[in-house]
């Protein structure tokens, strides 16, 4: 019987939910590595049994825990994260200069067709490479080599957070950082070029040509159609129709189109999801109401708000913390910094709440199960 | 044999309770310790002191005998006490966050 795993990142542990088809009723976790911090956990698209797991804290640093199993077990794996060469310097918040600093795995992304090859975006902003099940980790010195001292962190931290794997290019790679922008290789990581041409951020850049300094949140794309993507940025939703070389703004008739994260309908490739925020420093949503925002290409958006809090409700919803299922009616899930967990199990019309009281939530992968 | 308590962040990950017995070959110190620690628990490497630079991490203190022994030189001799196994070496993370 078919099923999904959702892959619950929070501030004190992870949790592992499951489910059947239906998609009705879920089994919870108790809580794996207690007490730390899991930025991100993701299986492999190759192995669903492999998952990786970004464990973390501010006392004790970095952990890389691995399962082969589904992750009924774990064990540690590789956590030595150096940079390649001298770091060199980076701009901080004040205009200086700052030493490149490893403070934490954001994200993990595995290869899609080899279970023990995985990708880390890490703070301070670059890209590691695993090819042996991440028990070593190699920097990919060439996105840094681009433009890595003119990057600026923001608010948190100077962050490497998305990573897409184009299905049909095994060459191509797609990466996001906060706040230096979208960066594309066409040479299986070796290179890199910026590609945010056509986005805007008045107030943070005012040359409406900066190519380097962008805000990003996320970025999403469907696997059938590889050259479009489409961002959730600091402020503004985006979209490109050509592998990022150029950008136009979807954000229509949102009611804010501030926010963090942004996914695509995993059988509908025009279909994208994004939940907006009342501004960059009210993190919640506006009204008070839990609204995720569906859109068929952009510009016209449609509430989704049934099962879902529409009033006093003053959570936010994390860049990671937003997925989607293969299964036939197209399930979508996001987790809320309140701990919550919601899931719909119809593409978003109708929501159910899968579990409302688990710490803050930093992350919700959906592993569709055979 | 020299006694270690780990924080309870650090417990967790390699799966024991209490203390920790460890044998260590020549001169008790704090260097020698978390290398016999690093060797019995390879989970450990990188959480005390950064793997490329042997420091100890900001926010970990070392403490025995009360006293707090996290600026003492890494090579220099653990107290007696710790040295023969009567009191532990504590491994606590840094009071920090509110």
């Amino acid at each position: 019987m078919s099923g999904v795993r959702l892959l619950v990142g929070t501030r004190k542990g992870a949790f592992i939910l499951t489910s059947d088809e239906r998609r009705k009723t879920w089994d919870i976790s108790s809580p794996h590595f207690a007490g730390w911090e899991l930025y991100h956990l993701k299986g492999s698209p190759a192995d669903p049994n492999r998952l990786y797991a970004s464990q973390s804290n501010g006392w004790f640093g970095q952990i890389v825990q691995r399962s082969d199993d589904g992750g009924a077990s774990w064990r540690t794996v590789g956590n030595e994260f150096t940079y390649h060469g001298d770091p060199g310097t980076h701009q901080w918040y004040d205009g200086t200069q700052h030493p490149w600093e490893f403070a934490r795995v954001w994200h993990l992304e595995p290869s899609l067709t080899d279970p023990d090859t995985v990708y880390a975006g890490v703070a301070d902003a670059a890209l590691f490479q695993s090819s042996d099940g991440g028990e070593s980790w190699r920097e990919m010195a060439g996105l840094r080599d681009a433009s890595g001292p003119k990057w600026q962190p923001g608010a948190g931290g100077l962050c490497l957070h998305t990573i897409i794997l184009d299905p049909t290019n095994p060459n191509r790679m797609f990466v996001a950082i906060s706040a230096a922008g979208a960066f594309r290789s066409d040479d299986g990581g070796q290179t890199w070029k910026p590609i945010n041409r056509g986005l805007r951020s008045d107030y943070e850049l005012p040359d409406p040509d900066a190519n380097i300094g962008h805000c990003v949140h996320s970025i999403a794309m469907h696997p059938a159609r590889p050259n479009t993507l489409f961002m959730q940025k600091h402020w503004d939703v985006m979209r490109s129709d050509d592998a990022g070389e150029s950008w136009r703004e979807i954000s229509g008739n949102l009611p804010s189109d501030f926010g963090f994260p942004i996914a695509v309908h995993a059988h509908e490739p025009e279909t994208i999801y994004v939940v907006p925020i009342e501004s960059d420093y009210k993190h919640y949503p506006p009204e008070g109401k839990l609204r995720v925002y569906r859109s068929r290409g952009g510009e016209e958006w449609e509430p989704l708000t049934e099962g879902l809090p529409q009033r006093d409700c003053y959570v936010n919803v994390l860049r990671d913390a937003m997925s989607v299922d293969a299964l036939e009616s197209g399930g979508v899930y996001f987790g809320t910094t309140g701990g919550q967990v919601y899931a719909s199990a119809d593409g978003g019309d109708t929501w159910n709440t899968v579990v409302r009281d688990l710490p803050s939530v930093l992350s919700v992968e959906a592993q569709t199960l055979p | 044999m020299i006694r270690v308590l780990l924080p309870a962040h650090l417990r967790l990950l390699i799966g024991v309770e209490g203390e920790i017995e460890l044998a260590i070959d020549g001169p008790a110190t704090q260097r020698a310790a978390i290398d016999a620690l690093e060797t019995t628990y390879p989970a450990l490497r990188g959480t005390i002191r950064a793997a490329a630079t042997q420091q100890r991490r900001p926010l970990v203190r070392f403490f025995a005998c009360g006293r707090d022994l996290s600026h003492e030189d890494p090579d220099a001799s653990l107290p007696e006490a710790v040295a023969t196994g009567a009191e532990p070496l504590r491994i606590v993370g840094a009071m920090a966050g509110g």
